[in-house]
């Protein structure tokens, strides 16, 4: 290596030069890729909604089927629709870290250790012939390692679980990973959220299994052996997002009177 | 080792492996191994990254300031990475989603960092080039070795094709939870190390220092 190259001149011509030609070698590259990735990230969340809501289809056009799916924002604090954000471009987690639109949540209130909640939340309804049918929320708390993220879809009596699936989380492997096991989520659909005629959340994750014959088994779901706190995670998360402080004042309307 | 290359390629196999022999880029090795399927993605895209920044690096070597040459290289490794970060969101997302940050990290993965320092700066593009693709391939042999074994008795599958029926199942395959957190890589890339240094004894290191024996008086029994 010469002496010229360490010149000052020579070290900042280098400098700049090697700047300027991989700022347009990234950025080529963003922009070129951005549409393909956007769409991977709209496909793979529509994917989770489906398989949620049990209208997966192996084989079947991922976007045909959500077709029958109906995007709303709703108020999480009255319960009602609203459009005051577009449900097509509202980003809930993004909103949930901006002060202006979510409120910090004090120890007590924040069960499913989520820090803050979005004043708006996107739910998804399956209608057919204007009659609705499956309602799916979406559904975060915090596990053992990492938030958990997912959805949890109702029949239309808002009460009767149809699936909770999670499609991002960091988990053990093996012990409270296997919240992705298809037969511990087979354990979901039936299981019945609300007391008769209340509005408290009655829906938990047990120690050990559920006795089908005791009373009280349709709002128990069996724990996960090994991954205590990852259960009593999904546990909180669901009695957080379908109480009073989430989806609660929704539901109770939509047990009232319908959609 | 051959300056032919060939031997260029060949030689950060086995008997220069950059894992086994120098220990380089251990930290990812230890957290993508859990399956084969991002085992395999991320070997390809360090041999891809190494190569190419080799390569880039080469090419510009006689106009690099000395001054700020460690600066230089990590420009054009950061934006390679980048490049291959966005690749892989755009035309593999699940894979993508899976390796999640240890995409970014191979920035910092030293086998990148260390061919650049002590290879590219040297000699020419071509050789840069295939110095890079042998050492990726080094490394990526030893993550293909990691993540059979882990996967294979981790979760009783390879390439997420379940091999052995696993009890939650209702199989008879109780898994091995160890082998899916990232100990149990350690544990197998010090028997892949042992393995090629019982194959190729010149790898050995002369012991730094010997044990003598105890020449204090015993006491009398």
């Amino acid at each position: 290596m010469s002496s010229s190259n360490d010149s000052i001149k020579k070290t900042l011509t280098v400098a700049l030069l090697l700047c300027i030609v991989c700022s347009v070698i990234v950025s080529g590259a963003a922009v070129a890729l951005k549409s393909q990735q956007a769409a991977n990230k709209d496909l793979d969340r529509k994917t989770n909604i489906l398989a949620a809501a049990g209208l997966l289809e192996p084989g079947k056009d991922v976007d045909e089927l959500f077709s029958q799916i109906q995007a709303r924002v709703i108020d999480l604090n009255t319960g009602e629709y609203t459009d005051a954000v577009n449900a097509e471009s509202y980003d809930q987690l993004k909103a949930a870290k901006d002060p202006a639109m979510s409120k910090a949540l004090s120890n007590s209130e924040d069960i499913a250790g989520i820090k803050r909640r979005e004043q708006f939340a996107t739910v998804y309804l399956v209608e057919n012939a204007g009659k609705l049918e499956r309602i799916i929320l979406p559904v975060r708390g915090y596990g053992l390692w990492s938030t958990l993220h997912g959805f949890l879809a109702l029949e239309a009596d808002a009460n009767t679980v149809i699936g909770l699936g999670f499609y991002q989380h960091a988990e053990t492997p093996g012990l409270g990973g296997e919240v992705d096991n298809p037969k511990w989520k087979a354990l979901w659909p039936g299981k019945k959220v609300f007391a008769e005629g209340s509005m408290n959340p009655e829906l938990h994750v047990i120690k050990g299994a559920v006795d089908p014959a005791a009373s009280g088994a349709e709002y128990k779901v069996d724990g996960l052996s090994g991954a205590t706190l990852t259960s009593r995670g999904v546990s909180n998360l669901v009695q957080y997002w379908v109480g009073s402080e989430g989806f609660g004042p929704y539901l109770s309307k939509i047990r009232k009177e319908g959609v | 080792m051959a300056d032919t290359p060939k031997g260029i390629l060949t030689s950060p196999i086995f008997a220069n492996n950059p894992i086994a022999l120098q220990i380089l880029g251990i930290c990812s090795a230890l957290a993508v191994t859990s399956n084969l399927g991002t085992a395999v993605v991320m070997g390809v895209a360090v041999s891809l990254v190494t190569a190419f920044s080799s390569m880039f690096i080469s090419m510009i070597r006689a106009h690099i300031p000395n001054s700020i040459r460690i600066i230089v290289q990590m420009t054009i490794i950061a934006s390679l990475v980048i490049v291959v970060d966005q690749l892989l969101k755009a035309y593999a997302y699940e894979t993508s989603k899976q390796l999640s940050v240890f995409v970014g990290l191979i920035i910092t993965n030293c086998i990148v960092m260390g061919r650049a320092e002590a290879y590219a700066m040297k000699n020419g593009p071509a050789m840069s080039f295939i110095d890079g693709i042998g050492n990726g391939l080094g490394y990526t042999v030893v993550l293909l070795f990691v993540g059979f074994i882990r996967e294979l008795f981790g979760s009783g599958s390879l390439f997420g094709i379940q091999l052995l029926e696993k009890v939650n199942d209702g199989g008879w395959y109780l898994p091995n939870g160890m082998m899916l957190l990232p100990p149990s890589a350690f544990f197998i890339i010090a028997g892949f190390i042992w393995l090629i240094r019982t194959y190729q004894p010149a790898q050995n290191e002369e012991a730094e220092f010997k044990i003598c024996p105890n020449t204090q008086a015993k006491e009398a029994v």
